[in-house]
């Protein structure tokens, strides 16, 4: 893939925001290409709506802010309305179905709006804990900036010291992974 | 969902506030605000933070206030007094903007016997920049800059606030430290802080052992140990100076 | 003791931990600061860092301070640096304009937030006249604007080398995006690079006993007249201004035939470069002129583009601060300028090139 991705997640803090887009991008960073990351930041030290700003492209990216993404995924009210100022006509807008009376404040200029199950699918079929690697598999498939084995890799290279003292983690973040992008496949 | 009872001073607007989960700062402002409620001295406050996390506090009360520099919260209040003896001037802040950057200012307020009230959040580490070493931080305490916990031989022992106000101040001062862990008897020296600018003494300095469960990385029971048996073994809680009773009175 | 870094590698870090390893691998003896978003995390590696290579830190009690022991290290002959942001920058212009004065090499890593005041810790462009003529002096220093990790990198060893050649305070400015963006870059042993570090000698502690061995040091910042101090000033002046030519440097992109100039610096030449080529992609003649180097200014070079262009357009994250320094060096040159000024907030090469597009 050629083309900068751009990529804004959003959240509450404590959702895992930030730790699915640095796994992201180390993804794609080791594969060779071009990454760049910025979480957003205030003076709270918790509270306020976590945002990360991801890059993917082949060739060296510009400025660390943009516009307009290419995928918003916003997993709270707060972020739903905080996100909605980067999505244009071709930026596919994803949020978590858990959300509730967001149907209002949600964009209406989307190229697609896709609601997702990701926290219910968490509780019923995983593990709350894993909301956010969920969110991960929907990121990438939805976008394409890794493929499923980049995502796997980085995942273990990131909780590969968890996954040692209990192998059953592994197979429980690779099924979220999948799950994710089920999701969204289904949709799109 | 009924709101919990707040003191009169506080400002239900900007409530819940911006603290974070566990943090001591909530606890030290609602003394406060019961102490400015049994005073009733709300109309002639004024009100002054630092920079940290106790420049959240910028908004708390229905008194006016201002946020200032860090460290600098000390000089603005002076200022203010200097120029309006009426008001009642209060500078709060953490043990950075006291104790480290505004050190020089608070050594020189003392010493001047401003007639101001100091309130300061001493909770052993840089809260808003992420958990940085402080002058009070304990020895052997891990922070940010002291990674690898803190060596008193390299940077001193924690700063002993309150004695070294009282040792610089004369008889009007009025000095003390009080916990979190004790929100009565908190409120009990922030009354009697106050009291003693209201009566034009002198200076007023209370220090309040407060926690920080964000960068301590501790739960609500460690928290609570912390604060209650382990940070009482280099920081006395209790009155320090009181000044000597007056026969007369007079509002300052 | 083993080297921080051996060869070269491709890393994937924050700007904040690039300027740690960075010093780490410029042999630097001691690092001095105080805690100011966005740059704790500098302070955060380096103390988990140095102790492992043998350097030393301390955490001051204010700017001020880090600023005044930075120059104590210097004056004692060790390589030491300090950093900070914003407020913590205006404290250390009383430190820094006593380095102009003395011609103490220090290195000062700036990580801009917003301004005036405490503002934002975010990101701005608004410490560029503080950083270049802070202070109560002539602006005698070297300042490098960065915008990658790499030059992040590849500038702070640099720094070091500069500032104890040419001994004037140096200056590594950044912003607040690039302290806390993760990009890749390759960190290396500037030795793998032919990069030698240039030898530090103290200013006070010689060896022998003063008076009787050698010539005691007796340095100061203070003058009793007019006349003397003009001298001084002179002095200084005329040094900088020799050195400066084999210290300037700048970027140029497709300036040749350039009729749109677009004048950035920092991380904003980034933007401006995907502009250029968004523009020229659309038959628009755009061009962009980046300095490097804010002190020494390439005014020279500068020129010589600028009068080619049809139109120069200022790019910054601040209020016309770089626009000033641009004014000062483009006097008598009769191009139309027209700036684009986003104080405290990032900006994107599709602004850019709206503007431009929307402008002609």
């Amino acid at each position: 893939m050629a083309k900068l991705t751009k990529l804004a997640l959003a959240g509450e803090g404590g959702q895992g925001v930030q730790s699915v887009a640095g796994i992201i991008v180390e993804a794609a960073n080791d594969e060779g290409r071009e990454a760049l990351y910025i979480p957003n930041f205030g003076v709270e030290q918790r509270g306020g709506v976590s945002v990360a700003y991801c890059q993917i492209s082949d060739e060296k990216i510009g400025s660390p802010k943009f516009i307009y993404a290419d995928l918003v995924i916003a997993l709270s009210d707060r972020a739903v309305r905080r996100t909605k100022q980067y999505v244009n006509k071709d930026t596919v807008f994803i949020y978590d179905s858990s959300i509730e009376d967001i149907e209002k404040d949600l964009p209406t200029n989307a190229k697609k709006v896709l609601s997702i199950p990701a926290l219910e699918t968490a509780k019923k079929e995983l593990t709350p804990r894993v909301f956010n690697v969920i969110i991960m598999g929907a990121a990438i498939a939805a976008t394409g900036v890794i493929d499923m084995d980049g995502a796997k890799k980085a995942l273990e290279k990131r909780l590969g010291y968890k996954f040692e003292q209990d192998p059953k983690l592994r197979e429980l973040n690779f099924k979220a992974l999948e799950r994710g992008a089920e999701l969204v496949k289904s949709m799109l | 969902m009924t709101a919990p009872k707040m003191p009169k001073s506080w400002r239900a607007e900007t409530k819940p506030h911006k603290f974070c989960p566990g943090c001591g700062h909530g606890l030290i402002l609602k003394a406060l605000g019961e102490a400015i409620d049994e005073l009733g001295i709300q109309d002639r406050i004024v009100f002054g933070c630092d920079i940290g996390c106790s420049l959240l506090s910028w908004d708390f009360f229905n008194v006016d206030s201002v946020q200032t520099h860090h460290g600098r919260t000390t000089p603005v209040m002076t200022g203010i007094k200097r120029a309006r003896p009426d008001r009642i001037c209060i500078a709060y802040m953490g043990d950075g903007g006291g104790y480290a950057i505004g050190a020089q200012h608070l050594v020189n307020a003392a010493s001047r016997n401003e007639k101001i009230t100091v309130i300061l959040a001493n909770n052993s580490n840089y809260g808003m920049t992420g958990g940085q070493m402080a002058p009070t931080t304990l020895p052997g305490m891990k922070t940010e800059t002291s990674p690898y916990g803190r060596d008193p031989e390299a940077t001193g022992f924690p700063t002993q606030g309150p004695e070294m106000v009282a040792a610089i101040t004369r008889e009007n001062a009025y000095v003390a430290r009080g916990s979190v862990a004790n929100v009565r008897q908190l409120k009990n020296y922030l009354k009697k802080a106050l009291q003693n600018q209201i009566d034009g003494n002198g200076f007023s300095f209370v220090e309040a052992l407060s926690g920080c469960p964000t960068n301590w990385s501790t739960n609500a029971k460690d928290t609570w140990n912390f604060i209650e048996k382990t940070m009482t073994q280099y920081f006395k809680v209790g009155e320090v100076k009181t000044p000597a009773p007056k026969e007369e009175k007079s509002n300052g | 003791m083993e080297k921080p870094i051996t060869g070269e590698k491709r890393v994937f870090m924050t700007g904040n931990e690039v300027v740690a390893w960075a010093a780490l691998a410029a042999d630097v003896d001691i690092m001095y600061g105080y805690p100011i978003t966005p740059q704790n995390e500098i302070m955060h590696y380096w103390t988990r860092l140095a102790p492992k290579h043998g350097r030393g830190f301390l955490q001051t009690e204010d700017e001020i301070s880090a600023g005044f022991t930075t120059c104590g290290g210097v004056l004692s002959g060790k390589r030491a640096f300090t950093a900070t942001s914003g407020p913590g920058n205006i404290l250390m212009q009383e430190s820094m304009t006593m380095a102009e004065m003395m011609r103490i090499p220090t290195v000062l890593v700036v990580q801009q937030r917003g301004g005036p005041s405490t503002a934002t810790v975010i990101y701005s462009q608004q410490e560029v006249t503080m950083t270049c003529y802070g202070g109560n002096g002539e602006g005698l220093r070297i300042v490098y604007s960065t915008g990658t990790h790499q030059e992040l990198f590849d500038y702070t060893i640099k720094s070091f080398n500069i500032a104890w050649k040419y001994r004037f305070p140096t200056f590594v400015l950044g912003d607040g995006y690039q302290a806390k963006m993760r990009e890749s870059l390759h960190i290396y042993d500037p030795a793998e690079k032919g990069i030698k570090m240039v030898e530090t000698t103290p200013f006070v502690g010689l060896a022998g006993t003063p008076g009787v061995d050698r010539e005691p040091a007796h340095l100061r910042n203070t003058y009793n007249t007019e006349e003397e101090l003009y001298a001084v000033v002179s002095d200084l002046v005329a040094a900088y201004e020799k050195i400066a030519p084999e210290i300037v440097e700048y970027q140029t992109f497709e300036t040749e035939d350039a009729e749109v100039l677009i004048l950035a610096h920092g991380i904003v030449t980034r933007a401006a470069q995907a502009a250029v080529k968004t523009l020229r992609a659309q038959g628009i003649k755009a061009g962009h002129f980046r300095p490097v180097t804010l002190r020494p200014f390439p005014t020279q070079e500068l020129r010589e583009v600028a009068a080619k262009a049809k139109k120069l357009l200022v790019v910054e994250s601040a209020q016309g601060q770089f626009q000033k320094l641009v004014k000062d060096a483009l006097y008598g040159l009769s191009v139309p300028m027209e700036s684009y000024f986003k104080p405290g907030q990032g900006i994107t090469s599709e602004e850019l090139a709206d503007q431009i597009k929307g402008g002609k």
